[in-house]
């Protein structure tokens, strides 16, 4: 109850900021509910089934990729372009849990196996012809008169919701898988494979499942991504600092918690927008100042708050 | 009386050690059956044979009539084989309500049907009052029970219960055997059991197999057992039942 009555508030203040706060805080809002979004769904991976995923980039930049490709090159519409992208990223998720788990690699190294993934399809698209190789794939950029929603070109104020629309859904279908009898084996996998077997899991399907479900879900950020910033690098978007960056809210907001992952994208990005904003207020230029900000927060985190800084607040909330 | 579980000269060899040698018993419908032996006689991996964790190298299991040989363990928990884990393993992070919701889910994908079978077992079992606590704050004695009600909601043929009594006091040892009995009696579910515990293993089991260096070297009633000369010399000592 208490925690539908705070969720309400949320909601109503997130679909009412763009009418309060200027421009520039919009484009900071975006910014934040875009890691909220791929948070959630690299969450349901990690902090649900408990496998690793370092190379989450991978399925942001296949997704992203597929639809901007599929619309500069043969004028497909973005949510046409949406659905092979959420192809493209499954069947990439799908062969790569497949080769994992049939092996039985986990832990450490099929995080490494993600990685690996993620690099040498950025190898790949950086001689990729089709898509601009390593130059870089440029969506046109048309004058913004109006918002037109079905061909994902408009206002910033029309990409907040469209990004705030998509963290809704991913907290509310979280949600429900956690609640229903995927989510339990999910947990059981994470806690102890041997017993979730014993059980009688199937626990190569259920893992499978995870990953496949993760990356559809992280492939639609990147759609959103390429259609909101326009253009593409391979050196860029499949990167492993991308991959970092977007299991860092997480992490920081607690791993496995359904709203962790929206608090800590929060916590980070509106922290280290303000720490961007002083320095600069200084006068000062210091390159590379973000990352440094993202480690300390992790210092912190890890050292004093080790399951992240929702459970002592939903604690203290009583939730 | 018809087997439930028939193990047909199953042999298991690891590297050059042969762990199980050409081991048969029969486990009756509604029975209660021990495993018992030295350390390293080849209890459990008898038990993993059994559940699947590894596929024998001969022989044969057959569960109800059905060929198990050699089925993964979540294939044997559908088949009907419930186990505990000698070393446990519980869902830690999970509560001990949850933990055992996720072994009802094996019967129905209702989240509520399973939470309120998960209670009942727990009532069972004696963790009704800890439901909500998570896991890994419970005693060893007590996550020993938790496994015991976990693979209990699966709703298995047969309860394959590794070392569940290790580590309790006299007055615990008599009330799982109490609950035991009671679930046996009012389930008619069979139970196969390693223990090391000679009071739990002598009061619950209508027969008992003895293991040594791999093969059965006796099997028996629990009187005869404790007569049988091998078993003296190789397990329990010459004192050790009165």
């Amino acid at each position: 109850m208490r925690a539908r009555v705070l969720l309400s508030l949320l909601a109503v203040a997130l679909v009412a900021a763009p009418f309060v706060v200027s421009g520039y805080l919009v484009s900071v809002l975006i910014v934040a509910l875009y890691f909220a979004y791929v948070g959630q769904a690299w969450n349901i991976m990690m902090g649900f089934a408990g496998q690793l995923s370092l190379g989450h980039a991978l399925y942001v930049g296949l997704g992203a990729y597929t639809a901007a490709a599929l619309f500069v090159q043969s004028g497909v519409p973005p949510w046409l372009g949406l659905i092979a992208a959420i192809i493209v990223a499954m069947a990439f998720a799908a062969a790569i849990g497949f080769l994992a788990f049939r092996f039985g690699i986990s832990g450490v190294y099929f995080a490494l196996l993600t990685i690996a993934f993620a690099e040498f399809t950025r190898i790949g698209f950086d001689h990729f012809g089709w898509v601009g190789a390593s130059a870089g794939l440029f969506l046109p950029v048309s004058q913004r008169s109006g918002s037109d929603l079905l061909a994902l070109r408009g206002t910033p104020t029309m990409f907040y919701y469209v990004i705030l629309a998509l963290a809704a859904g991913a907290f509310a279908l979280s949600r429900w898988l956690l609640t229903s009898r995927i989510g339990f084996y999910w947990m059981a996998i994470r806690e102890d494979q041997d017993a979730a077997q014993a059980l009688g899991i199937d626990t190569f399907r259920y893992k499978l499942a995870a990953v496949v479900v993760s990356a559809a879900m992280t492939s639609i950020a990147g759609v959103f991504f390429a259609f909101y910033y326009n253009n593409l690098f391979p050196e860029q978007i499949f990167s492993i600092g991308r991959s970092i960056e977007i299991i860092l809210g997480p992490i920081i907001g607690g791993l496995g918690t359904l709203f962790g992952p929206v608090l800590g994208a929060f916590v980070l990005q509106l922290l280290a927008e303000a720490l961007r904003e002083g320095v600069s207020a200084l006068g000062l230029e210091i390159p590379g100042l973000t990352q440094v900000f993202y480690g300390v927060c992790l210092l912190v985190v890890v050292m004093f708050l080790p399951n992240g800084v929702w459970p002592p607040i939903a604690r203290r909330l009583r939730l | 009386m018809t087997a439930l579980l028939a193990v047909e000269g199953i042999s298991k060899r690891f590297r050059g050690l042969k762990a199980v040698d050409d081991v048969s018993f029969t486990v009756p419908k509604g029975g209660i059956v021990a495993l018992i032996g030295p350390n390293g006689a080849g209890k459990t991996t008898t038990f993993n044979l059994i559940a699947g964790v590894y596929a024998p190298d001969t022989g044969r299991i057959v569960l109800d009539g059905e060929d198990i040989t050699s089925l993964r363990p979540d294939r044997a928990c559908h088949a009907g084989i419930g186990r505990t884990f000698q070393i446990v393993k519980p869902f830690g992070a999970m509560t001990v309500l949850e933990n055992v919701v996720v072994g009802a889910l094996r019967r129905s994908a209702d989240v509520a049907a399973a939470r309120s079978r998960a209670a009942e077992l727990l009532e069972r079992v004696g963790l009704a009052d800890k439901a909500a606590m998570p896991a890994q704050g419970l005693t060893l004695p007590e996550k020993k029970r938790l496994e015991t009600a976990r693979a209990l909601a699966t709703e298995p043929k047969i309860l394959l219960l590794d070392e569940v009594m290790a580590g309790l006091r006299p007055t615990e040892i008599d009330r799982m055997v109490e609950t035991f009995r009671a679930l046996n009696r009012e389930t008619g579910i069979a139970i196969l059991l390693t223990e090391h515990v000679m009071r739990a293993v002598m009061a619950l089991s209508d027969r008992i197999v003895v293991l040594h260096h791999g093969r059965k070297i006796c099997e028996g009633s629990p009187e005869q057992v404790a007569r049988n000369e091998a078993v003296l010399e190789s397990y329990l000592g010459t004192e050790a039942v009165s």
